[in-house]
């Protein structure tokens, strides 16, 4: 068993449109522990749930991916065609998306889309499926299980939805699980919940989970680690505490200073916000994306691509030319204007 | 002039909902007996879980569904006396998702411009002179007037929208959900915008939202919404330091601030919100309550006094509302 249940390295997706090559994800890499929460954050259009799509190898079919490396548990899964590919999705690769509406069958009973997946990877009766379907269900907080299993999609409330969505997920017992926004569409009241509810289960079966949001209250709250991308790339890299609390790349630092944080943003205070609109990903991209907002671009920031570098601590790093001393200045200037 | 700008009095709303073909409809309480008052140049923020009115009320109070209950008064005179027009002078709606709120086969201009035409505003001269001031007010460059909709971001759409509601001068702008569509950089730009125009042409507010941070932030009176009533309403700094209604408490803790070290809350909010067409008895939060008592399942609480709103839950009542449960 390897210690890293997923590890991404150079990851590009590029997508040919009408007008030139679109290039949504740009040398994308990080890797997951088992047991641990990575959250990828961004704005929309940034290229996170491409990444997630390029991982489970379910990106658009005019669409084209290549990596340095792409391995799951230890094992290649950049090149391994279809059918051992299917053979994992679903199986010990789990994806929850954003709308439980759109992604269960309104055609079929719940027991039936739980079922599916076990009696596709595992050799199981159907008894025993059913069996472990209620045990999920239990698990995920539904009460009456077994009358559960014999209703539709439609009979459910959202969060009950997005709940058989996780057991569904958990059917063939995962070690790593890509959650597409999860709690986009739920109320705040239910979003707690769900989000509780996967924390649990994910110390419970040690499992790695690859959340996807824009929200950085989530993000804050659930993340071991986070990675924030911007325009297809990573921006900066490090665990919530490092992010949140030392936000070293500019773009972080301005998306943090855009919410009001109950408690230190004083009330009808005028918020922070970033001038401009995200670049377009199409034709040949140089230099940093963010310059042409940023308030700290220079003339070195367009002339090469930024590399990655480290931050003051291990662990911690980001994309700027600026060094890490110059951009913590920056974060107090910040705070004191 | 008067201090209040609108009355709502124990408004209601009830559909008749088809329970299937054969059976007979059934009542849902929409709004059920909401009475709030919003006086001139404040904010009231709405809040609750999706289906608990909040959007139904707003309805209500811009004339666009008439009352089954109730009073509505706008500036002291009962909204079902005003004809449409005079109400769309006085309120302006800002809806949710700006990509569905513009006709896409209309200029920024001629969007802008639409409200003038329907009041018939009888200097169609001035008309371009005061869309441009409009525009010039939301942050929208002039060179922007003969785009249509497709070309524009979300952010530049919703100043758009901003700028419809305000080009005939109304009281008081219903904001539903106005930034819960944009991307976390943009929200804030037209919260701020909001916040500016608020002090410039001394607007009201009706801020709908699920986002607490949003409302806390800019809101400067809070009612709390469940199954159709109100269950807490009172002052932001009250609402926000001292909730008193346990679903207010809940709702507040259910928030997820940037705050790495402190984790998921977990709330108790066990049961899932209730059917509203079969509404529980009493208090209609007592199954999800944590400080449930006996008779909250069969006395429905009265609404009790606050410092600066008011409550409504046995707790604060006289003797816990044990008095009526004897009686």
């Amino acid at each position: 068993m390897a210690d890293r249940i997923l590890e991404v390295n150079n990851l590009t997706v590029d997508i040919p449109v009408p007008s030139g090559m679109l290039h949504a994800v740009q040398g994308v890499s990080f890797s997951v522990g088992r047991g641990e929460t990575l959250c990828i954050v961004g704005e929309s259009g940034c290229g996170k749930s491409l990444t997630s799509l390029a991982i489970m190898d379910l990106l658009p079919a005019n669409a084209s991916r290549t990596a340095d490396k792409l391995e799951h548990d230890g094992v290649d899964i950049l090149n391994i065609g279809e059918n051992r590919m299917a053979n994992i999705r679903g199986n010990t690769m789990g994806m929850i998306f954003q709308e439980p509406m759109t992604s269960l069958n309104p055609a079929y009973t719940i027991s039936n889309q739980l079922e599916e997946a076990l009696l596709r990877h595992k050799k199981v009766g159907r008894g025993e499926a059913r069996e472990r379907a209620v045990f999920l269900l239990e698990k995920v907080g539904i009460t009456a299980a077994s009358n559960r299993l014999r209703q539709y999609p439609h009979q459910l409330s959202g969060g009950l939805r997005q709940r058989v969505m996780i057991a569904m997920t958990l059917m063939c017992g995962p070690d790593l699980i890509i959650a597409d926004e999860p709690t986009t569409a739920l109320d705040v009241t239910i979003q707690a919940q769900i989000l509780l509810l996967l924390a649990e289960l994910q110390k419970e079966f040690h499992m790695g989970l690859i959340l996807i949001t824009h929200d950085l209250g989530v993000v804050a709250r659930v993340a071991d680690r986070v990675a924030v991308m911007y325009a297809g790339q990573l921006v900066e890299q490090g665990t919530a505490t490092q992010v949140f609390e030392n936000p070293t790349n500019p773009y972080t630092q301005g998306l943090l200073d855009c919410i009001p944080i109950p408690g230190k943003t004083a009330r009808g205070a005028h918020l922070g916000s970033i001038p401009g609109i995200v670049p377009s990903l199409i034709g040949d991209l140089n230099g940093c994306r963010f310059a042409d907002r940023c308030p700290y671009a220079k003339d070195e920031c367009v002339a090469k691509d930024i590399e990655f570098r480290a931050a003051f601590e291990a662990g911690h790093s980001y994309r700027c030319v600026l060094s890490p001393e110059v951009c913590a200045k920056n974060a107090q200037r910040k705070l004191i204007a | 002039m008067t201090k209040t700008v609108i009355d709502v009095r124990d408004a209601r709303q009830t559909f008749m909902i088809s329970a299937g073909a054969f059976r007979g409809k059934r009542p849902l309480h929409a709004v059920n007996g909401v009475s709030i008052t919003i006086d001139r140049g404040e904010v009231l923020g709405i809040v609750g879980e999706s289906g608990c009115g909040k959007t139904t009320l707003a309805k209500m109070i811009l004339g666009l569904l008439q009352p089954t209950g109730g009073d509505i008064l706008l500036e002291g005179r009962p909204i079902t006396e005003l004809t449409r027009l005079e109400v769309a002078r006085l309120l302006q709606p800002i809806f949710q998702d700006p990509y569905s709120s513009l006709n896409p086969r209309k200029s920024v201009g001629n969007i802008i411009s639409l409200p003038l035409k329907v009041q018939k505003d009888p200097h169609p001269e001035s008309w371009r002179e005061r869309v441009e001031e409009k525009m010039a007010l939301v942050g929208l460059a002039k060179r922007l007037y003969n785009l249509y909709p497709n070309q524009l971001s979300g952010g530049q759409r919703q100043r758009v929208a901003v700028a419809r509601a305000l080009v005939n001068r109304p009281q008081v702008v219903i904001c539903d959900e106005p930034t819960s569509a944009l991307d976390v950089s943009v929200q804030s730009q037209i919260l701020n915008l909001l916040q500016d125009l608020r002090y410039q042409l001394n607007l009201t507010y009706i801020l709908i939202s699920h986002n607490l941070a949003v409302v806390e932030h800019i809101a400067t009176r809070v009612a709390v919404m469940y199954l159709g009533r109100v269950v807490e309403e009172a002052d932001t700094a009250s609402l926000f330091e001292r909730p008193q209604h346990p679903y207010t408490r809940a709702l507040l803790e259910s928030v997820l601030t940037p705050e790495p070290a402190l984790g998921v809350p977990d709330t108790q909010l066990g049961a899932a919100y209730p059917n509203p067409v079969a509404p529980p008895s009493g208090c209609t939060f007592h199954p999800r309550c944590t400080q449930v008592m006996n008779h909250c399942s069969r006395i429905a609480p009265r609404p009790v006094a606050t410092e600066t709103g008011h409550v409504e839950c046995h707790l604060y009542a006289a003797d816990q509302g044990k008095e009526r449960a004897i009686s």
